[in-house]
């Protein structure tokens, strides 16, 4: 099977979706260069029309995708970071989302928001927070955060074809990373997660990079005899509450591992869903693994302090454990 | 005022427009004093022309993205009294089965794209309509509603300059009906003419008068022609006046405090659009007055007819919380 990296799944995504659909297109600052190379060649084959060059204008170009949206084409809307999201917050939050209820069902918006998520490239405040919990919030907008190359790719595809507006976060920490993608065309359905390891005395649920620490976590446990089962949500909003309830009713543990800061963090929301829904399957109270509770610091070593770590996660299984 | 490069079923059509508007904001402040209204309401009184002239020049498939102060918007281009006024109510036979209100009625069918309650908020996806029209070839025209305090925001200058580097068919109306909730437009700017700011993006910009519902036409035909002539954006700046309350009920937000002084009032009283076109018309003998009596009885019953069939509907079901969610 062919080895993709998580960049390439993603232009590969792009580009069997704009061949198929004539309304898909993508538009942003510097998109034809490509600054993350997900977007890189496109213009060379789909031209001007289809891969839109814009200002750094993030609330016009959010707001301009939701308008071609709603007058029938299918933008893929690349405001670069995540955080460069909150300059368009106004489109997103009382616009995109709302608009299908707003206006009593009469329109529908399919769109696509792609940015960069979260650290690791040491980066400084403005270009490494995680997202996602922002939108998870949000009613009506769907947020995925695949952590493969495959899950990238079947996942931007489906998110693509869905007729809601879709965050789709990519990590820039994970754009190097290889893994197989079949050369058929599949997709992967939003609000799935996929359990990467299967284990009886804890779950752990991730997402993005953080699936990745609760592995490598998992695997120091086996060492010492403790069996977690990883799940990888992939989806954030619509997230799949049943894998995780059925496999807390199984293990009686819950650690939850996400990079957000930690009130009101995407970790708070699974954490509270299993409290009250399994709580009398529960052998022990349940654990988030966030951030620490500082802005994203630049040098390497503190970044990686303040983020979730493997040594964290241990941590946190044992408390369930004690 | 002048009428003689009009046709005469345009001048019918465009006074039907701004009599219609007005008749109906006048029955929705009532309703809103009578307390029969939930929320807000911000009328469009004194600003008829705007509409009306605009929206006379666009064809069905055009667009518009109306503002809070909407209703206006939604009467010119065509829209129905009677699901508007159901939406006012709160009601599910309304616009938005009652889940929009006043600041949100949109009717995807004739084009309008909806109000929206943000300032600012609509500029860029009028942009987008527009973007969306240059790239399916079609000749459709997108046009954008906002006020003074709008162009304040930085969502007009983000929407302005992306129209025109991509030389997209949108005509940015400004309706600078001279406050900006209780902020006179001259305290928020320290400028004359907002339509100054156009040369910032390389655009015509265009200042006329608010009240004169054939020049709105005039000048929103003009910058129809070059949008569908792929030229691009203008900015119109309609100079009209908010006759009344930023909101209906405004005193409540006062405190007994007042931002007005009553011969700025009183001017406003002297620019009523709707009586500079009665006035015009019949002195011109343009349309007989049997017509215009006629026009106002039918335009009056159609309100009230709106207000009873509105009071008459049910409300909306709880259950339809959960309908027109995920698609």
């Amino acid at each position: 099977m062919p080895r993709r990296t998580y960049v390439a799944a993603i232009q590969e995504a792009l580009t069997e979706e704009m061949r198929r659909d004539s309304r898909v297109f993508l538009i942003g600052e510097d998109v034809r260069i490509g600054v993350f190379p997900s977007t890189r060649g496109l213009h060379a084959e789909f031209g001007d029309k289809r891969v839109i060059d814009t200002p750094i204008s993030e609330l016009a170009v959010a707001g301009a995708g939701i308008g071609a949206a709603v007058t029938g084409l299918r933008p893929i809307v690349d405001l670069m970071f995540g955080t460069f999201l909150y300059l368009a917050f106004d489109q997103i939050a009382n616009q995109a989302g709302a608009m299908r209820f707003m206006y009593g069902g009469q329109t529908q918006a399919p769109l696509v928001f792609m940015v960069q998520n979260g650290a690791g490239s040491s980066a400084g405040h403005h270009h490494s927070q995680a997202v996602h919990q922002f939108f998870m919030n949000m009613p009506q907008i769907k947020v995925i955060l695949p952590s493969s190359p495959y899950d990238g790719k079947g996942l931007l595809k489906s998110a693509i074809r869905d007729d809601n507006p879709v965050l789709f976060l990519h990590s820039l920490s994970l754009g190097g990373k290889r893994g197989d993608v079949p050369p058929d065309e599949y997709l992967i359905p939003i609000g799935v997660a996929d359990v990467k390891r299967a284990g009886s005395d804890v779950t752990i649920c991730a997402a993005g990079p953080t699936v990745y620490t609760a592995l490598d976590a998992a695997a120091t446990l086996a060492a010492e005899g403790v069996d977690a089962e990883v799940i990888d949500l992939r989806s954030l909003s619509p997230w799949d509450k049943g894998t995780v309830l059925d496999s807390v009713a199984r293990t009686g543990r819950f650690v939850a591992v996400d990079e957000s800061f930690p009130t009101c963090s995407a970790a708070s929301e699974w954490a509270a869903t299993v409290a009250q829904e399994a709580f009398y399957q529960l052998k022990a109270p349940v654990q988030r693994v966030t951030n620490k509770d500082v802005p994203m610091p630049f040098s390497p070593v503190l970044e990686k302090a303040v983020l979730p770590s493997a040594t964290d996660v241990i941590k946190a299984v044992r408390l369930t454990l004690a | 005022m002048r009428h003689q490069d009009i046709p005469l079923d345009t001048v019918l059509d465009i006074y039907t427009r701004v009599l219609r508007i007005r008749r109906f904001e006048e029955e929705v402040g009532r309703l809103f004093r009578q307390g029969q209204l939930p929320g807000f309401v911000h009328l469009y009184i004194g600003e008829e022309a705007v509409a009306a002239g605009v929206c006379a020049a666009l064809t069905v498939d055009d667009t518009i993205i109306s503002t809070h102060r909407g209703h206006g918007h939604v009467i010119a281009k065509g829209g129905d009294i009677k699901r508007m006024m159901a939406e006012l109510f709160g009601k599910a036979t309304g616009y938005c089965k009652g889940k929009g209100g006043s600041m949100h009625i949109a009717d995807f069918d004739i084009g309008m794209l909806g109000a929206i309650g943000i300032v600012g908020g609509g500029l860029p996806i009028a942009v987008g309509a527009g973007l969306s029209a240059w790239y399916t070839g079609s000749d459709r025209v997108s046009v954008c509603f906002f006020g003074d305090g709008a162009a304040n925001e930085g969502s007009f200058h983000e929407s302005l300059n992306l129209a025109s580097t991509l030389t997209l068919p949108v005509v940015f109306v400004c309706e600078n009906n001279q406050y900006g909730e209780f902020t006179p437009a001259a305290n928020a700017m320290n400028i004359t003419d907002i339509a100054d700011r156009a040369a910032g993006y390389g655009i015509p910009g265009v200042v006329a008068d608010g009240a004169d519902a054939f020049e709105m036409y005039r000048v929103a035909t003009a910058a129809v022609e070059r949008a569908r002539g792929g030229d691009g954006p203008t900015l119109i700046e309609a100079k009209t006046h908010r006759r009344g309350s930023h909101a209906e009920g405004e005193e409540a937000f006062l405190g007994g405090q007042t931002y007005r002084d009553e011969a700025e009032t009183a001017a406003a009283q002297a620019k009523d659009p709707l009586r500079l076109l009665h006035t015009y018309v019949s002195e011109n003998n343009l349309l007989p007055a049997d017509l215009l009596e006629t026009l106002d009885f039918e335009t009056t019953q159609l309100v009230a007819e709106a207000v009873e069939a509105a009071r008459n509907s049910p409300d909306p079901e709880i259950e339809s919380l959960y309908e027109d969610l995920w698609v």
